[in-house]
């Protein structure tokens, strides 16, 4: 019988073919935490009463979600990760390097693989052809310690995208109209597997956003066949060595088959106070905004800001909005600043924030006033997620979130 | 087990229960477990008694791995979260915590009722409005994990994952 991409990678991972449905135990190639959920790691971690990690240089601690720490507290569970990383050797992802998922997709996880990370938005290595799933700190502190974690093999929706998008959208809009279509909890504890023309057309950066974003679903993990595109995308990160790729059998059996027709998709944004309350830009009333954010693990990259750039140039900002960018890495920053990027932004009265993952926690930088709207390119809308219940989150493509910033209410021109 | 339901509905978010403005707090659990669930209810932590039930809709605890969500509502002395789905990360997190959270259709459960939650039999009885309740089965793996107090006890119990008998 026929696997999926899912159990085909967790397959390689447990020793023996598996299927949808099993309780296995699987071998994990990665583990990470970041400042949020790995001092709790490190806490049950000790408890284990283990000396040593099962595979440090593949453990990486992550501050990103207060980075730079805004406040005391947070600054000691910082000196947690700092000497947890020193004692054990596990790989220390610092202030300013950039949120984990952008570092995890450069730098750390290859297709094949199985990266377990404390942190929801774990799903966007499955970009890249690796079963990435979020879990909570405890799992990640066993997996760190023994190497091995438990799963249950999800099922497979199959999401076939086929034909071109319209000028100007994005990944973004096709996610949230995917997420609109099948609801939040649409695909709890199921695997996406995406595929389909416009999916082997689509560039790296705009498959991490649909990986990013399968958990917004209630998805366990967002999975892409590695090709191509991700082969030369290890090779500018200078691994094209770690390239394989794992294909599903063609008579791989599918709890659903979702087809989408990429020239349907509008400008689509998710308006409060869930990801999954969709509507096209073009059915909204005029909707007013304070502030715009650019940037985060779903629409931080290079690409996005350059999308934002090309809208932006020589242009300014409503002087009603504060507009908020955030590139997602140390290196997405360099390119911003050699392509010349951050100029634009600059000059068009943009804040610049440095990397990480911004206001969208809701921890620091950026808080929302009561009553206050904010586009943003995240992946969460959630009541309170921006630090204050009294405020409204609307979620966009980076496209629309530059004419939003231009415009100064909710606008893909 | 006997307490009182305090009724939430579909969608309560891992911000609604431990909010991310409250993320300094997440490194002193006892303080951040009288804030818990605020963001839903403001006064549903000062209200509470121990072992009353947490009772919602759909998708509980959908949005963000931490594990702090499930921590403090287990320290606030909730019997159960009793819903009728749950998210996938905060289920697994309960679990390995040893929160009980129990899937049931919870239309016949309004706010304030008493109710008796007997996980042996698998119903829940509202003993304000008489209506029996048939809780889903408990998976044997969560079943295993809660008897063994937790993920931690079990593998330091096991010294491995010994899941499947």
């Amino acid at each position: 019988m026929g696997q999926t991409l899912a159990e085909k990678i967790i397959s390689n991972h447990a020793g023996k073919n598996v299927k949808a449905g099993e309780l296995v135990i699987a071998k994990v190639d990665v583990c990470a935490v970041q400042d949020g959920t790995g001092p709790l790691t490190v806490q049950e971690f000790k408890k284990l009463g283990k000396s040593k990690l099962n595979n440090p240089e593949r453990t990486i601690l992550f501050i990103d979600h207060a980075s730079p720490s805004p406040r005391k507290e947070l600054s000691n569970t910082h000196t947690v990760l700092r000497e947890f990383s020193k004692e054990y050797g596990a790989v220390l992802s610092d202030v300013g390097a950039g949120v984990c998922h952008q570092r995890l997709v450069e730098t750390f996880v290859n297709p094949g693989e199985i990266l377990v990370g404390a942190d929801s938005h774990t799903c966007t290595s499955g970009a890249l052809g690796a079963f990435a799933t979020g879990m909570g700190s405890t799992d990640i502190a066993v997996a760190m310690a023994l190497g091995k974690t438990w799963l249950k093999v999800p099922s497979t929706f199959k999401i076939e995208v086929t034909g071109k998008f319209k000028p100007g959208i994005c990944s973004k809009d096709l996610m949230l109209h995917l997420i609109g279509m099948i609801g939040a909890d649409g695909a709890t504890y199921r695997a996406l597997e995406f595929c389909g023309d416009t999916i082997d057309n689509m560039e790296m950066s705009e498959r991490f956003t649909l990986a990013n974003m399968a958990v917004e679903a209630g998805a366990k993990a967002g999975l892409f066949v590695a090709d191509d595109k991700t082969k030369a995308y290890l090779k500018s990160r200078g691994r094209e060595d770690k390239f394989s790729s794992i294909k599903p059998d063609e008579d791989a059996i599918y709890e659903r088959i979702i087809k989408i027709n990429a020239e349907d998709i509008k400008h689509t944004v998710s308006c409060p106070h869930t990801v999954d309350n969709t509507k096209t830009v073009d059915e909204l009333e005029k909707v007013k905004v304070d502030q715009v954010f650019i940037g985060t693990c779903t629409n931080g990259r290079i690409e996005d800001l350059r999308i934002v750039a090309d809208i932006l140039k020589g242009k300014k900002a409503n002087p009603d909005v504060r507009l908020l960018i955030c590139p997602a890495s140390k290196d997405v920053y360099l390119k911003a600043l050699d392509e010349g990027l951050i100029n634009i932004f600059v000059d068009a009265n943009a804040a610049i924030l440095p990397p990480g993952c911004g206001p969208c926690v809701g921890v620091h930088a950026g808080t929302l006033a009561d009553g206050e709207v904010c586009l943003a390119t995240q992946n969460r809308n959630f009541q309170g997620r921006m630090g204050n219940t009294k405020g409204f989150i609307y979620l966009s493509s980076p496209y629309v979130a530059a004419y939003t910033a231009l415009r100064g209410y909710i606008s893909a021109e | 087990m006997r307490g009182k339901a305090f009724k939430f509905g579909d969608n309560i978010s891992t911000d609604h229960i431990a909010p991310g403005r409250l993320f300094h707090l997440r490194s002193n659990l006892e303080e951040f477990a009288k804030h818990v669930l605020e963001d839903a209810d403001e006064t549903f932590a000062t209200r509470m008694q121990k072992g009353d039930f947490v009772v919602a809709g759909n998708n509980f605890g959908l949005g963000s791995s931490r594990e702090h969500a499930p921590q403090i509502i287990k320290i606030a002395g909730v019997g159960a979260v009793i819903a009728k789905s749950f998210a996938r990360i905060f289920y697994r997190n309960a679990i390995n915590i040893g929160l009980l959270a129990i899937e049931c259709d919870t239309d016949a459960i309004d706010a304030g009722d008493e109710l008796d939650v007997d996980i042996e039999k698998g119903v829940i009885t509202n003993i304000t409005n008489g209506a029996v309740i048939q809780i889903e089965p408990i998976p044997p793996v969560m079943r295993k994990m809660l008897s063994d107090g937790g993920l931690v006890e079990h593998i330091k119990k096991h010294g491995d994952f010994k899941l499947n008998d």
